[in-house]
């Protein structure tokens, strides 16, 4: 039991997805302009990282070691499709602010990686606790990005206070792309100085 | 070079007076003069001729405008240095340079919050995160003022330089770049653009101002001449050819060249050494390519002038300019290792 929880609070904070191993940028940079995108595009990715890591590893002893990627591939996008049309049919709003990215999670490097990394050499409920931890670590990311980015950037925070305002001037620069990155920098800046041992 | 002689163990006498032979890389003789400090000394003597003319143009906006870029840069400089545990540099003068340079790109109706703003984003942003100056990729005074055009498009678009009936009868008009825009070509003279009673960001209106503080700045070689000479000619001929082809919808050469942030720009804010290339050839292709971009920016982009944005490109391809004109050093190319 201690394992498995292990496994699940690495995600959180010591391999936590974006801030620690990097990965995983392109949807953190785009969709992160608001903290309600943000969450939307964590819990996604994190239901799709849950039940991949669990298919992947459940098939690890009959899945060919030459042709893994391509069989990983066909379970993620399995997973991802259906994510879409869930989102599509119960999330509309937020499927179409989030866009090609829902797709595109089929791609996202830390899905891929913990198949590869974690659940191809571990058990299910290893790969299940270390898919959540993942997952939810990612999640948590992508709402502080788009936690500052809303409030700084457009002076609101949507998911909690609807339409009020908090600044009269947000500096908007950092809902723009450059601004997603100044401010992952910031923060991955700020990681280090926190994480130093 | 020469306190590591002083010092050197005088134990084994006879190995004392043998000529000592000490292998170091190349500069061997180096002006001693030719500090931080001096150079930023004569930027900011090279920029006083166009303060002066800000001053005598916009009155005190223009004062007020550098007194709190300076003063928010100095300050910045101070709390971000102090926060780093680095050592105090303030003295070196390259913070109150950033301030100066800021405020005359702003336009004389800028709120003080944002050249506020501004000051702390060139210095924090700009300089402080890469690790102080001397390791910045951009220019720090023009990544705080992208960033607060972005921020507050209002504050620095085209229409914040213009108010009608206002006391100053600069800032009734349009500036000549919005002007031509507007498909209003010769709205000003020349004489005006060389003088530089015409609306514009505090610092870009007098081409003589920008071209005294520039010239002085290349004889003292604060400044390498390549670039502000490489940034007016490719703009001379974009806009030569343009004026050649298009006729007289087209606006004079000249007005490109006097007119707008251009003279300012490639003499102050190009010649930055930090940001710009370091061989010659690098030098000439920075300053062809910033003058390029200026004037594609002026032709087809909503913007009427783009020195800021060219800028900040040119430095964003000065590492690869860097590595494409590394010099062969005498005897040969180096050879290759296999």
């Amino acid at each position: 039991m201690t394992t498995l929880t292990r496994e699940f609070t690495k995600g959180l904070w010591d391999e936590i997805p974006i801030f620690r191993i990097v990965l995983g940028l392109c949807p953190t940079l785009a969709v992160t302009t608001s903290l309600e995108n943000g969450l939307g595009m964590g819990l996604a990715a994190t239901f799709v990282l849950v039940c991949s890591n669990g298919l992947v590893s459940a098939l690890r002893k009959l899945i060919p070691a030459d042709v893994r990627v391509a069989c990983y591939i066909v379970i993620i996008a399995t997973f991802v499709v259906c994510v879409e049309m869930i989102m599509k049919a119960y999330f509309f709003t937020l499927s179409e602010s989030l866009g090609i990215f829902i797709p595109l999670i089929v791609v996202n490097c830390i899905i891929l990686g913990r198949a590869e990394a974690f659940a191809k050499k571990n058990g299910v409920l290893a790969s299940l606790a270390d898919g959540l931890g993942m997952g939810l670590g990612f999640t948590l990311a992508l709402c502080v990005l788009g936690s500052i980015r809303e409030l700084l950037g457009a002076g609101t925070l949507g998911l909690f206070f609807g339409e009020r305002v908090f600044l009269a001037e947000p500096f908007a620069f950092l809902q723009q792309a450059p601004g997603a990155f100044v401010t992952l920098g910031l923060l991955l800046g700020l990681m280090n100085v926190v994480g130093k041992k | 070079m020469s306190q590591e002689l002083d010092t050197a163990p005088a134990s084994d006498t006879d190995q004392a007076k043998a000529p000592r032979i000490v292998v170091a890389p190349s500069p061997h003789l180096s002006e001693g003069s030719f500090t931080t400090r001096r150079m930023m000394l004569d930027v900011l003597v090279a920029l006083s001729p166009p303060v002066a003319v800000s001053i005598w143009v916009f009155g005190w906006y223009a004062v007020v405008q550098l007194g709190i870029c300076v003063i928010s840069c100095l300050v910045a400089e101070a709390a971000f240095i102090a926060w780093r545990g680095r050592a105090f540099t303030l003295g070196d003068g390259s913070a109150a340079v950033t301030g100066v340079i800021l405020a005359l790109s702003l336009p004389w109706s800028t709120p003080w919050y944002v050249g506020f703003i501004a000051s702390f984003v060139a210095i924090g942003i700009g300089k402080v995160v890469f690790g102080g100056l001397g390791q910045n990729l951009f220019n720090p005074a023009m990544v705080g003022r992208a960033f607060v055009m972005i921020c507050f498009p209002a504050a620095l678009g085209a229409a914040a330089y213009v108010l009608p009936g206002s006391p100053l009868s600069i800032v009734t008009q349009a500036t000549p770049l919005t002007a031509l825009k507007q498909g209003l070509v010769e709205s000003s003279d020349v004489l005006s653009l060389l003088i530089g009673n015409t609306n514009g960001s505090l610092g870009e209106t007098s081409a003589i101002a920008c071209l005294l503080g520039g010239l002085y700045l290349c004889l003292r070689r604060t400044a390498s001449w390549e670039i502000p000479a490489g940034t007016i000619l490719s703009v001379a001929v974009i806009s030569g050819a343009g004026y050649l082809i298009s006729g007289s919808s087209f606006l004079h050469p000249l007005h490109h060249i006097l007119g707008g942030a251009l003279l300012f720009g490639a003499f102050f804010i190009a010649t930055d050494p930090v940001s710009s290339p370091l061989t010659v050839k690098g030098k000439w292709f920075f300053g062809l390519g910033l003058g390029a971009i200026v004037m594609l920016l002026r032709l087809a982009s909503g913007y009427p002038e783009g020195l800021m944005f060219a800028v900040l490109l040119m430095n964003a391809v000065t590492p690869l300019i860097n590595r494409f004109t590394i010099p062969d050093p005498v005897g040969g190319p180096v050879p290759q290792r296999n």
